[in-house]
């Protein structure tokens, strides 16, 4: 079985409030050296077969329809996991 | 008049908005999420809620069920032999018509990061829309306002049209409760047809249970948000 993995980050110009609330928290338990945190997201899309170039094609097609909203969020990512 | 009020997985205001609509003097029907007609409605409201419970994105998995399908191809952009289909989305139902591409924008979570749940003051920036056509221009309405992520967005060259073609139909008032670029609390499509907004009028239709505001000099007992639905229906009678 295969799997092709998908990140989706919020755009850089777009306000991340779980990434300002998650930096906040790191500097509160002292991890200071760290200036900034954006979240986004990672999905796992598994296939009965090999992930071919054809299947990565559907999986970015998915990542664009429905995985993210191209308004706020950027497809950095669609790879095979193996 | 027939304005179809959807029922997804998860939504939560639906019964107060056919409310609206029956106080309003229209005939509200209830539309499933699975349905694929929209049972010969004249206009159809996306309710508040959850639905899907909010998975992957609000309004994300809501935009693809089978009702919806019928609901973007009537609110399409109109043409003359088809006017759109006038839809109100409120809350949730705005982040469904934004996911839906039937408005422009998204919507994001509140920058506070809170849930905020206030009576909100809105000023009506257009009246040349389906559902405000009731309003007169720069009234100023409270209607009570509850999201998480309420935070609209959208780049400088969106923001910019919508201004610019007067699609900014309200905006927050003394507050913005949610970090929503430039104040906007609902937008319109190029026609006016399509309406979202995160505040929810349908919770300010009946005299002492709405919010209560003395914009005009008296008090309006509770009803500010009463004149979205008798818009839409003085609109449909007059077509």
């Amino acid at each position: 079985m295969g799997r092709v993995v998908i990140d989706v980050m919020p755009k850089p110009e777009i306000l991340d409030p779980q990434g300002k609330a998650v930096v906040g928290a790191l500097a509160r338990l002292g991890f200071k050296e760290f200036a900034g945190a954006r979240q986004g997201k990672r999905f796992e899309l598994e296939v009965d077969g090999e992930v071919d170039a054809a299947v990565l094609e559907r999986a970015a097609e998915a990542a664009r329809t429905l995985l993210s909203n191209p308004v706020i969020e950027d497809v950095v990512a669609v790879r095979s996991a193996d | 008049m027939r304005i179809g009020v959807v029922t997804f997985p998860g939504s939560l205001d639906d019964r107060d908005a056919a409310r609206a609509i029956r106080l309003a003097g229209g005939t509200a029907v209830p539309l499933w999420h699975g349905d694929r007609e929209l049972h010969s409605v004249d206009a159809v409201v996306l309710p508040g809620g959850f639905a899907y419970g909010d998975y992957l994105r609000c309004g994300a998995i809501a935009r693809f069920a089978p009702v919806m399908d019928e609901i973007i191809r009537l609110a399409g952009p109109p043409t003359a032999a088809a006017p759109g289909l006038p839809v109100l989305g409120i809350c949730n139902g705005f982040q469904v018509l934004c996911e839906s591409h039937l408005l422009p924008g998204a919507l994001i979570r509140n920058d506070h990061r809170h849930f905020i749940c206030r009576d909100q003051v809105l000023r009506v920036e257009s009246t040349s829309t389906t559902w405000t056509s009731g309003y007169t221009a720069g009234d100023e309405i409270v209607i009570p306002l509850k999201n998480g992520e309420g935070g609209y967005v959208a780049d400088t060259a969106t923001l910019d049209q919508l201004e610019g073609e007067a699609r900014v139909v309200v905006r927050y008032l003394g507050f913005n409760p949610n970090g929503s670029y430039r104040d906007i609390a609902g937008v319109s499509n190029a026609s006016g047809s399509v309406v979202g907004l995160m505040p929810h009028p349908e919770h300010a239709v009946e005299t002492g249970y709405g919010p209560e505001s003395d914009s005009h000099g008296a008090l309006s007992g509770g009803t500010d948000g009463l004149r979205f639905f008798t818009s839409a229906l003085q609109g449909v009678l007059s077509a």
